[in-house]
């Protein structure tokens, strides 16, 4: 309902340069402009890590298309968040090979390790959890996604591994950040 | 490992693609200058047809028929101003399938070649790489040969001198598995929800934005520059025994050594398995594999002989899809197996027709009550039952066909675990590794 509420922002007023320029390429590759929509979408989302119910009206209106259907394109697609996310977002493997080669396994070392099930952000907000379907790693299965790496070969320990550096690595970075 | 021999994988490198320069000097883009200077797209097709190339996404449709259904109109036909477009399916998702990957990321000036030469055979200026939004890496890979080889006049306008046009884009998908069947792609490309389509009208007359569409797989398309470089008869006698040309066989699963091998069409399950895979890991037996994704029926070890071609595979029961071995071990419970199967279809089911929005679920339901040992013997009654309401010609796309294929024929193949674990009221498994 808060779409409804919101009082229409003009697109410029809202979207940076950098995003209203990525979006106009998009368009410009494009017949129509809601052709562009998903690409809007995953240009808004890289720059402000979700889509929010604002970004998604400013959207539509840019697209000159209904929040309602462009609400509709961004949650039949896995990759758009319509929810705030933590700065890294696991999406593990669970499809048939990864199952057949440990998936589970690490599935509960990451749960454990985290605190936090599918679905789910950590308390420091660094960590989403989130299933994905095969993400083409078969051969070096079980695998996962964090942000655009893909991680392979994974077992329990390896899988809280990662995190583990991803987590130290945050830590001395907001060090530097106080400093 | 050569260009006559492994047309599609021998100029692959996945730490670093060749660049144009590189590529070029290896003969590549020397089937598009062919096609473009010596051949009309019309003899381009008749070589394509000619080469009995089959598609490789997983339905195996002659390629040369399927563009013979662009329509051709007059000059006076007002149509014949319309735009066509040409799709590249790198919307690669299916489980257990990663063969596409290898060449996106691998060889990426191929697939742009063979791209000019499709666009130019059906008429398109203009063509889409249809592409997963994980697969990152193979995304910079693309752009970046893009950029080459605009800066190359290999796209763009007046390509190399000719008449010919052709601007190539990469559209970046956000998910879902329905994406890869080519009329939810079309509409995915427009912006709108992947829902599949009423076919007719087939793409090929009206597609993108309503105007004729080919879609064809990466693989399919990767063939085309060696096809017009050597010919439909060297293409044909690659594999004199079976289906025409190579193809890229993969295998996964608990296996000494899973990965991707480019052989002639037609090779045994078993050579696939047992001598490019190495067979099962130490201490497990092979129970059964599905041979081309998962949406294809399971076959036994009975099968290892059967050659991995279309009709061989489909005369053994199952369907050769997107000739990935998935490897089921003697260890890892069948039914759980199955489960996780129906589990991706149920979440990956577009909800658009009531036999997959509903019957997906409902099969997922009914196997976790079995997994964990609460099933009764209606209980398979019901699948079999569900496998019927969801059979080709009773839902609006292919996916929910794809799921009954993996479970009726598991229902079948392992009925004795079906029933250990509805007799003894637990998994004689423990679930998955």
């Amino acid at each position: 309902m808060e779409i409804i509420k919101t009082i229409t922002v003009h697109p410029k007023d809202y979207l940076t340069s950098q995003e209203l320029a990525e979006i106009d390429h998009e368009i410009s590759i494009m017949e129509t402009r809601e052709a562009a929509g998903i690409e809007a979408l995953k240009v808004v989302q890289a720059h402000r890590g979700w889509i929010s119910d604002e970004s998604l009206h400013v959207i539509a209106t840019y697209l000159r298309m209904s929040s309602a259907e462009l609400e509709g394109v961004a949650t039949f697609y896995n990759l758009i968040y319509r929810q705030p996310v933590g700065k890294y977002v696991i999406h593990l493997c669970d499809s048939v090979s990864c199952h057949l080669t440990g998936y589970q396994q690490v599935l509960n070392a990451i749960v454990q390790h985290l605190n936090i099930g599918y679905g789910q952000t950590t308390e420091d907000n660094l960590f989403t959890l989130l299933s994905n379907v095969c993400l083409g790693g078969c051969d070096k299965a079980p695998v996962m996604m964090i942000g655009k790496q893909h991680y392979e070969h994974l077992t329990p320990e390896k899988a809280v591994e990662i995190i583990t550096a991803l987590q130290n690595q945050n830590q001395n970075e907001n060090v530097e950040v106080e400093l | 490992m050569n260009a006559l021999t492994h047309p599609l994988t021998h100029l692959v490198n996945l730490q670093s693609p060749l660049n144009l320069n590189e590529y070029s000097q290896q003969g590549g883009y020397l089937g598009a200058e062919k096609a473009l200077k010596e051949y009309s797209p019309s003899q381009v097709l008749d070589i394509v047809k000619n080469s009995q190339l089959k598609g490789r996404g997983g339905a195996g449709f002659p390629t040369g028929m399927k563009w013979s259904f662009v329509p051709h109109y007059d000059e006076s036909d007002a149509r014949s101003q319309d735009n066509k477009y040409l799709v590249c399916n790198a919307d690669e998702m299916e489980p257990g399938t990663f063969k596409d990957r290898l060449l996106l990321e691998g060889v990426p000036h191929q697939l742009i070649e063979a791209m000019i030469i499709a666009a130019y055979t059906i008429g398109a200026n203009k063509a889409y790489i249809f592409l997963r939004g994980e697969y990152h890496l193979a995304a910079k890979r693309i752009e970046s040969a893009l950029k080459e080889a605009y800066q190359a006049n290999w796209l763009g306008e007046n390509i190399q001198g000719s008449e010919y046009q052709l601007d190539l884009y990469l559209h970046t998908s956000a998910g879902r598995y329905i994406c890869g069947e080519e009329t939810a792609l079309i509409n995915a490309l427009e912006g709108k929800r992947a829902n599949p389509r009423a076919k007719p009208p087939f793409p090929q007359v009206a597609g993108l934005f309503g105007k004729p569409t080919i879609v064809n797989n990466v693989e399919t398309l990767s063939n085309l520059p060696h096809i017009l470089k050597n010919g439909p008869d060297w293409f044909i006698n690659i594999s004199p025994n079976s289906d025409a040309g190579s193809k890229i066989y993969g295998a996964c699963g608990r296996i000494k050594n899973p990965g991707l091998w480019e052989l002639p069409m037609g090779v045994t399950i078993g050579e696939v398995l047992n001598t490019h895979a190495g067979g099962m890991q130490d201490g497990l037996k092979l129970k059964g594999l599905l041979p081309g994704g998962a949406s294809t029926d399971f076959l036994l070890p009975e099968h290892l002989d059967t050659p991995m071609d279309y009709d061989s595979i489909a005369k053994a029961g199952s369907r050769l899809g997107t000739g990935g071995l998935i490897v089921l071990d003697d260890k890892n419970c069948p039914v759980a197996m199955v489960l996780n199967l129906l589990q991706f279809f149920a979440q990956e089911s577009c909800g658009w027709c009531t036999p997959c929005r509903d019957g997906t679920p409902w099969a997922v339901e009914i196997l976790t009550r079995i997994e964990q040992g609460k099933g009764t013997i209606d209980d398979i009654d019901s699948l079999l039952k569900l496998c019927d309401f969801m059979w080709i010609g009773k839902t609006h796309c292919a996916l929910a066909p794809g799921a009954v294929e993996p479970l009726k024929s598991a229902l079948t193949y392992f009925n004795d675990e079906f029933m250990q674990h509805i007799e003894h009221g637990c998994c004689p498994y423990h679930g998955a590794y």
